[in-house]
């Protein structure tokens, strides 16, 4: 099987600061994998060069055998990466509903169309509810997306991201800010939505219990560097991984 | 859906009020005066909605919706000037043909760049364009404008031409408003609120941006062009800095977020204007300070801020019926 995604010997440097070295990986199809690293490891920028947001001085980044380099990050969502970022991209002052309903109108390219009101688009709105169904935020649809509780519009940020149907989905921290409860909610939702959708998943996390606890392949980055990668199991007895980020942790 | 209903009466009736109050003036006026001031109203109101768009929808701050104002007012100037007030409808149709190519073509440039940058590059194609107007004494008349532009015979009757003019806003001000409430409004509301999230949809912002940049400038030169038929004349002021300028403040007056906000701001404005103008000559350094008195007082505007109340008023009926 092909890989679906593929970084061979990228690099990026700001200025004299190397925030990825000559990282190399390779992810499966249908695989759920964590990239986890201490702050400043250059994780949210590596997503950044796979999404296009950021430009690598060298290597290559293949999905789906597409080179995704020099491609804006229009072009990159269209050959089918969604993502969901760090802090919850979302459009504050529209509702709930509408969050979602503006990605299922890019879905079916109708935002282009200026003459009949939202409502009428009964496709949309029904891709909308169902997607909004699987998220848990049915009940909250009329609220305005800034009223949310934070861990919802992290959510919601997730809800935009999946109505494109990616092939593979990228999530920067998922459970950042959460309390206790909300990230044992968000992991299962996480973990449901993976099945439920058929995607691929990376994310990013600081979080040991998602890490380890639904991730089939975890990568660990140090200084821009992948420093080690394998199975959960493999990862936790790892010598350097334990000295260098996990430290006391486990 | 009973909720959809019942809200699609409630803007059925707005509409109704709107257009009965507008139509009942040439029926209620007690001098022609009042006729006058109710078509700088429509006029002032459709340019300032259609400002909006780009302002308070879009977020693009434009300092320079003048320059399609002004373009629009000159097509039928001179065109009736030179050709004769059979062509003062042509002029119209042309002038807005000519407003679509010029709005294209500088819209492509002033995207281009954002913010602040976005704001002045408009103001300089406006100052550019009265003062051109301004210079150019042979073919526009310069500091004169341009007088006695007639309306062809059967619009020439005050009261036919104040009809002519509501139905053309009433009109204009409906298309916007779906348009405004459409797919492409929701994505322009959107744009304003996270242009990369909407690049991340996979959306183009600018194309976006340079279409609702064409429809603004479409309706703020269909709004000139109707103006040179109410007074019979135009000016090179219609150009002028101050004239985006009171666009501005008319939305801001009346509420950014409002799709009516900048209509009822137009209108407070000019009747303002109009009382106080007849009461001192000082009147601009009065409605200065009302102005400023209002922003300070009513932030949201005063369709923003009556919304606000009413907002408030069923929450608190809610709660007391629990």
């Amino acid at each position: 099987m092909n890989p679906i995604l593929e970084l061979k010997s990228v690099n990026k440097s700001f200025g004299g600061l190397k925030v990825t070295e000559n990282v190399s990986f390779a992810v499966m199809p249908g695989e759920i994998s964590a990239i986890i690293g201490p702050n400043g490891a250059g994780k949210t920028t590596l997503f950044n060069q796979i999404t296009g947001h950021l430009s690598p001085d060298s290597g290559r980044i293949l999905f789906e055998d597409t080179n995704l380099i020099g491609l804006s990050p229009q072009k990159i969502v269209s050959c089918g990466i969604g993502r969901a970022f760090q802090i919850a991209s979302i459009f504050p002052d529209e509702t709930v509903l509408d969050n979602v309903k503006i990605a299922c109108l890019s879905k079916l390219n109708q935002t282009w169309r200026l003459w009949r009101p939202i409502s009428e688009f009964r496709r949309a709105t029904d891709l909308a509810h169902a997607i909004l169904e699987d998220l848990g935020l049915e009940k909250q649809s009329n609220r305005l997306a800034f009223e949310l509780a934070h861990g919802d519009q992290k959510l919601l940020d997730i809800g935009i991201a999946l109505v494109l149907r990616p092939h593979l989905l990228l999530l920067d921290e998922p459970t950042a800010g959460m309390s206790p409860e909300e990230r044992q909610r968000t992991r299962e939702l996480i973990k449901k939505l993976w099945k439920a959708y058929e995607l691929t998943l990376v994310f990013i996390e600081h979080d040991m219990d998602m890490v380890f606890g639904i991730a089939q392949t975890v990568r660990v980055l140090q200084q821009g560097a992948l420093l080690a990668e394998g199975t959960p199991d493999e990862i936790r007895n790892n010598k350097q991984v334990v000295s260098a980020y996990l430290g006391e942790e486990l | 859906m009973i909720m959809n209903k019942r809200s699609t009466y409630t803007t059925a009736t707005l509409w109704a009020i709107l257009v009965l109050a507008f139509a009942l003036v040439p029926v209620l006026m007690t001098s022609r005066y009042q006729m006058n001031l109710a078509c700088h109203i429509l006029i002032w109101g459709l340019f300032a909605v259609s400002f909006n768009m780009l302002w308070g929808v879009t977020g693009m701050l434009s300092f320079g919706q003048a320059l399609y104002y002004g373009l629009g007012a000159y097509f039928v100037g001179l065109m009736v000037e030179h050709l004769g007030s059979a062509w003062f409808l042509p002029a119209i149709v042309i002038g807005l043909f000519a407003v679509a190519g010029l709005s294209f073509l500088l819209g492509l440039l002033v995207i281009r760049v954002g913010g602040v940058y976005f704001t002045m590059l408009t103001l300089a194609f406006g100052q550019l364009a009265w003062q051109i107007t301004f210079k150019w004494y042979d073919f526009t008349g310069g500091d004169d404008g341009i007088q006695g532009i007639q309306a062809p015979a059967f619009l020439q009757n005050p009261i036919v031409y104040y009809y002519f003019l509501l139905v053309l806003v009433m009109i204009s001000i409906w298309v916007l408003k779906r348009m405004a409430f459409s797919p492409f409004g929701l994505m322009l509301r959107c744009i304003q609120q996270n242009p990369e999230r909407v690049r991340f949809l996979g959306r183009r912002v600018r194309r976006n941006q340079l279409r609702v940049y064409i429809i603004s400038s479409l309706f703020a030169a269909l709004a000139g062009s109707l103006m040179a038929g109410v007074d019979n004349s135009i000016h090179t002021d219609m150009f002028y800095w101050t004239t985006s300028g009171e666009v501005i403040l008319m939305s801001v007056l009346g509420g950014l977020n409002q799709f009516f906000g900048p209509f009822v701001g137009a209108a407070v404005m000019i009747i303002l204007e109009d009382i106080i103008g007849a009461w001192t000559e000082y009147w601009a350094l009065i409605i200065g300070a009302i102005i400023m008195l209002m922003v300070l007082v009513f932030p949201k505007g005063i369709v923003g801020e009556l919304m606000h109340i009413k907002t408030r008023i069923s929450q608190l009926s809610a709660a007391r019926s629990k």
